[in-house]
């Protein structure tokens, strides 16, 4: 049990030292913060399921540069998204854009959860029809 | 029985999403935004001479295979040979890009494996990579005559994908001009 605790106590240790980009990158605060929100949203191509910001292969670090540059040379958000889609597509964004192409991941989740419910109210109103065998329940007004 | 219908209609169309996902081969491949656009502008060192340059007005005016490469990548170690075999037919000129390379590797690479390419653009630091939405070498794109790019191929080429996806673009680009 203890060297079990030991083992989890070091695994936790590990996570903080792994972080990849510890110097800073603007000293305007605004331009960190705008930076460090744009890099956690990129996705790292070349190691799918991380974000730029947590990735340190030199694709990452490339792209961290390149963004780094275009928010120093007074580039807008969307204008930076766009240099990342023209390169590499609607992928690369963790938050993709609303557009024709990305409706259906947009509207998916609100589709979904209509259906759902749509499901839910027809079984309800279904059972609700159904005749009601406890006697001591008066539900008359059921249908 | 008509209730089965939509809940059957539904399993249905979720196992096609399903056979779809797992049998389109190479999940990590993405399609390039690049195919049917002008292929990006880049002039670059050439690697054997750092004096010279390299870049899209070489082989503006005609069809060209560009190879991005380097000497960590096993894969293109795999599609060297093949690249060795379309220089020597000299049907299409092939143009490199040595991405995020060291020099003197890259040159003892060419000088024992052989070299395919009219002249390979050095890109030490990435730039160009990232201008041709390059994540993972080795990538080769077909671009025309007239700079647009016809195909990409994402992992080594061969003489199955080149026969199957590029000389068909070949055959008919070459018409079209």
């Amino acid at each position: 049990m203890k060297r079990f605790l030991i083992l989890v106590v070091a695994i936790l240790a590990v996570a903080p030292v792994a972080a990849i980009d510890t110097g800073k990158a603007f000293d305007d605060p605004e331009l960190q913060a705008r930076y460090e929100k744009m890099i956690s949203e990129v996705r790292c191509l070349k190691c799918q399921n991380q974000s730029i910001k947590d990735s340190n292969v030199f694709l990452a670090s490339d792209l961290r540069r390149e963004i780094r540059r275009l928010i120093a040379e007074g580039k807008t958000d969307a204008e930076i998204q766009d240099f990342l889609i023209t390169r590499y597509g609607e992928f690369a964004l963790y938050r993709p854009r609303t557009s024709g192409k990305t409706l259906i991941l947009w509207a998916a989740p609100f589709v979904l959860v209509f259906f759902g419910v749509f499901v839910m109210f027809r079984v309800l109103q279904h059972r609700m029809s159904m005749p009601i065998d406890d006697d001591t329940v008066n539900q008359g007004g059921a249908e | 029985m008509s209730r089965y219908v939509l809940p059957l209609v539904a399993v249905v169309v979720l196992i096609i999403f399903l056979v779809i996902g797992l049998t389109r081969g190479d999940p990590r491949a993405l399609p390039s935004p690049f195919i049917g656009k002008p292929a990006p502008q880049f002039e670059l060192p050439t690697l054997k001479d750092p004096s010279a340059t390299v870049g899209s007005a070489a082989f503006a005016g005609r069809v060209a295979l560009v190879n991005v490469w380097a000497t960590w990548c096993v894969q293109c170690r795999v599609e060297h040979q093949f690249l060795l075999d379309l220089a020597a037919k000299g049907d299409i000129p092939i143009y490199g890009i040595n991405w995020r390379d060291t020099r003197p590797e890259a040159l003892r690479w060419l000088q024992q494996l052989g070299d395919p390419y009219v002249a390979s653009g050095f890109d030490v630091d990435g730039v160009v990579g990232i201008d041709w939405g390059v994540y993972g070498a080795p990538e080769s794109f077909l671009v025309s005559a007239d700079g647009v790019v016809l195909f990409k191929q994402l992992g080594p080429l061969n003489r199955q994908i080149w026969e199957r996806d590029i000389v068909p673009l070949i055959v008919s680009g070459g018409a079209a001009q």
